[in-house]
């Protein structure tokens, strides 16, 4: 590991010039966004629930309202802030759970080898070919509305796209002559996986988890757009914009536009900074090979 | 082995996997029942008032008087003839009720892949073919469409086109005819191609540039081979594999997109009556749609698996695509 950090720093600096300034602004972003989640009781304006019908639909730009008022007269820049908590919150739980299994799995698929092997790469197969959105759709039906099923089965969903990139690095690694040599020395397999194997597969599964987290934000902006995710008075992003639906339809888009906007940015951002992440391995790996 | 052989061997292995999929799939439509919270007869009611009749009725159709295993090969022979019980919200068969929903869903699927297919591939190709500036400007409008969610782009089309500009309508399928349709279809259309578009272009665009750099290429280029001959014959031909795997998985995708699509701009189609069943809690509705979903994603996996070596023989020979 210290001996692939600085050829990967080296390889980012010399190649392209452009690229840092936009991971730069992308990261910048990124914890603008978490900075106004976390501080939000402290930085926003006003209280997200506070309706002013005389103030209903003011345009962006307008005196004390920055972002405008959604059709009740709250503060879209108030409710932006206190949206993005959940919106961020909820799919890091996602990425949280998604990243232990898939590691699991990953790692036991590439380890033990033989029908485990088989089996659990048949099913994560049977599990990627199916749409998350759908799959956290129907959990809705199975277990009612609230935020605590979607996670789950969108952790389920997501397993594969941790496990597969694990399991397939982790079989790679596997073959190399270190790990043999820590076996000949007597450690046992778990130790071997676990304290030698892991750290060398953990940048892989980093700029995975970057990716799935921007799938699982659009995700369950989807469910609470379709209005089968939070419940009143929780807000995320997604039920702000399915709120502004008819304020759409009546010609005043402002305050279902801002928070679409909160979540284009953010997505874009993420699958930038995941890319990055997991363009730079890939051109370690090809180098190296 | 001969290549007949190994495509026979292929098929059967792949039509067990399908059938295996299939078959748990459906253990889990009907034992998600089980789960529910509470006894399922009541979860599956929804809170509706029911007569005892009803619910002695609900609980034979549905084999909670029976055991696991009998009350599933029961539902299970319903649904392969194509009873997938009655809707409780509408009071009418399911299996027909989706199918008069097809009217809208499947002209709306049809309409956004041939969307995606066209410009993805055609912006894929012209970018890589052009290089330069176009290149970069193809990679920011391909991560960008990639990066908006259908909901997103949708009241985006519809504060711009529909309500702002006014040149297309905001809600409903239409009923006027053909052309009315495709009028009514085309920003929910738009709206769900936007991802597969800018997947496929980004796709596309690595692998036509990758062949464009090959070998055989450069060969046919000096033997005085040109232009569109070139193009389709040495470079999107040899592309193909990469790009069917993805075509599949756009497929699957947009069929989950018509939920959000659909309830955005009002339309009656299977996605929106998934949503409605999923809010109203009408569990056959949802059953039945979930069923004919998974059966048409095994379908679209399959169909790829088989294809891939038609159009690569190089991938039926189980050697890897690309040297």
């Amino acid at each position: 590991m210290t001996l692939t950090i600085p050829r990967l720093r080296a390889k980012a600096a010399r190649g392209r010039r452009r690229r840092p300034l936009t991971l730069v602004l992308a990261t910048a972003f990124l914890v603008l966004v978490a900075a106004m989640g976390l501080l939000a009781p402290v930085l926003a304006p006003h209280s997200p629930d506070e309706t002013s019908l005389l103030n209903a639909l003011a345009p962006p730009g307008t005196e004390g309202h920055w972002l405008g008022t959604d059709s009740t007269g709250r503060d879209v820049l108030s409710r932006v802030m206190h949206g993005a908590r959940l919106s961020l919150l909820a799919p890091l739980g996602v990425v949280l759970l998604s990243l232990v299994l898939g590691t699991a799995i990953g790692l036991l698929a590439a380890r033990a080898g033989g029908w485990v092997d088989a089996v659990l790469s048949r099913g994560m197969d049977i599990v990627f070919a199916f749409p998350s959105l759908l799959l956290v759709i129907l959990s809705v039906a199975v277990f009612g509305p609230g935020l605590t099923a979607p996670i789950c089965v969108l952790a389920i969903a997501y397993t594969p796209f941790i496990g597969r990139v694990v399991r397939s690095v982790a079989i790679q690694e596997g073959a190399r002559p270190y790990l043999e040599s820590y076996r000949v020395m007597g450690f046992g397999e778990l130790r071997v996986t676990l304290r030698h194997l892991l750290p060398n597969v953990l940048p892989v599964i980093i700029a995975q988890s970057a990716l799935s987290f921007g799938y699982a934000l659009v995700d369950l902006a989807s469910l609470s757009y379709l209005g089968l995710g939070v419940r009143p008075p929780d807000a995320d992003w997604g039920s702000m914009i399915s709120q502004a639906q008819s304020a759409i339809l009546q010609g005043s888009p402002w305050s279902g536009l801002m928070p679409g906007i909160a979540v284009l940015l953010t997505v874009v951002c993420v699958n930038l900074l995941g890319e990055h992440l997991g363009g730079s391995i890939s051109g370690k790996r090809s180098e190296e090979t | 082995m001969t290549m007949a052989r190994t495509f026979a061997t292929r098929l059967g292995l792949r039509a067990l996997g399908a059938a295996v999929t299939i078959l748990l799939a459906s253990l889990l439509v009907y034992g998600s029942l089980f789960l529910m919270p509470g006894d399922p007869v009541l979860a599956l009611t929804g809170g509706r008032r029911l007569t005892p009749e009803q619910i002695e009725a609900l609980r034979h159709a549905y084999g909670f008087d029976r055991s696991f295993a009998q009350g599933y090969l029961d539902w299970a022979g319903g649904v392969l003839h194509l009873d997938f019980g009655t809707s409780l919200t509408y009071q009418s068969d399911v299996g027909a009720l989706i199918t008069s929903r097809l009217d809208v869903s499947a002209p709306l699927i049809a309409y956004a892949a041939s969307l995606a297919l066209l410009f993805g591939l055609g912006l894929a190709l012209l970018s890589a073919v052009k290089g330069g500036r176009v290149n970069r400007a193809m990679a920011v409008v391909a991560s960008t469409a990639t990066a908006t969610p259908p909901f997103v782009s949708a009241i985006v089309l519809l504060a711009v086109f529909a309500v702002g500009l006014g040149w297309f309508p905001s809600t409903g399928a239409g009923d006027g005819g053909p052309a009315d349709r495709l009028w009514h279809l085309t920003l929910p259309a738009i709206a769900m191609a936007l991802v597969s578009f800018g997947v496929l272009s980004r796709v596309g665009h690595a692998a036509f540039t990758e062949e464009l750099r090959r070998e055989h290429v450069e060969v046919a280029r000096s033997r005085g081979v040109g232009g569109a001959a070139l193009i389709t014959r040495h470079v999107v031909r040899n592309a193909l594999a990469p790009l069917v795997t993805v075509i599949g998985v756009l497929l699957v995708s947009l069929f989950a997109g018509t939920a959000v699509v659909e309830t955005a701009f009002g339309l009656d189609g299977v996605g929106s009556l998934l949503i409605s069943s999923v809010s109203r809690r009408d569990f056959p509705v949802v059953q039945g749609i979930a069923l004919i979903a998974v059966v048409l994603f095994v379908i679209v996996n399959t169909l790829v698996d088989l294809v891939l070596p038609l159009v690569d023989p190089r991938a039926a020979a189980g050697r890897k695509a690309a040297p």
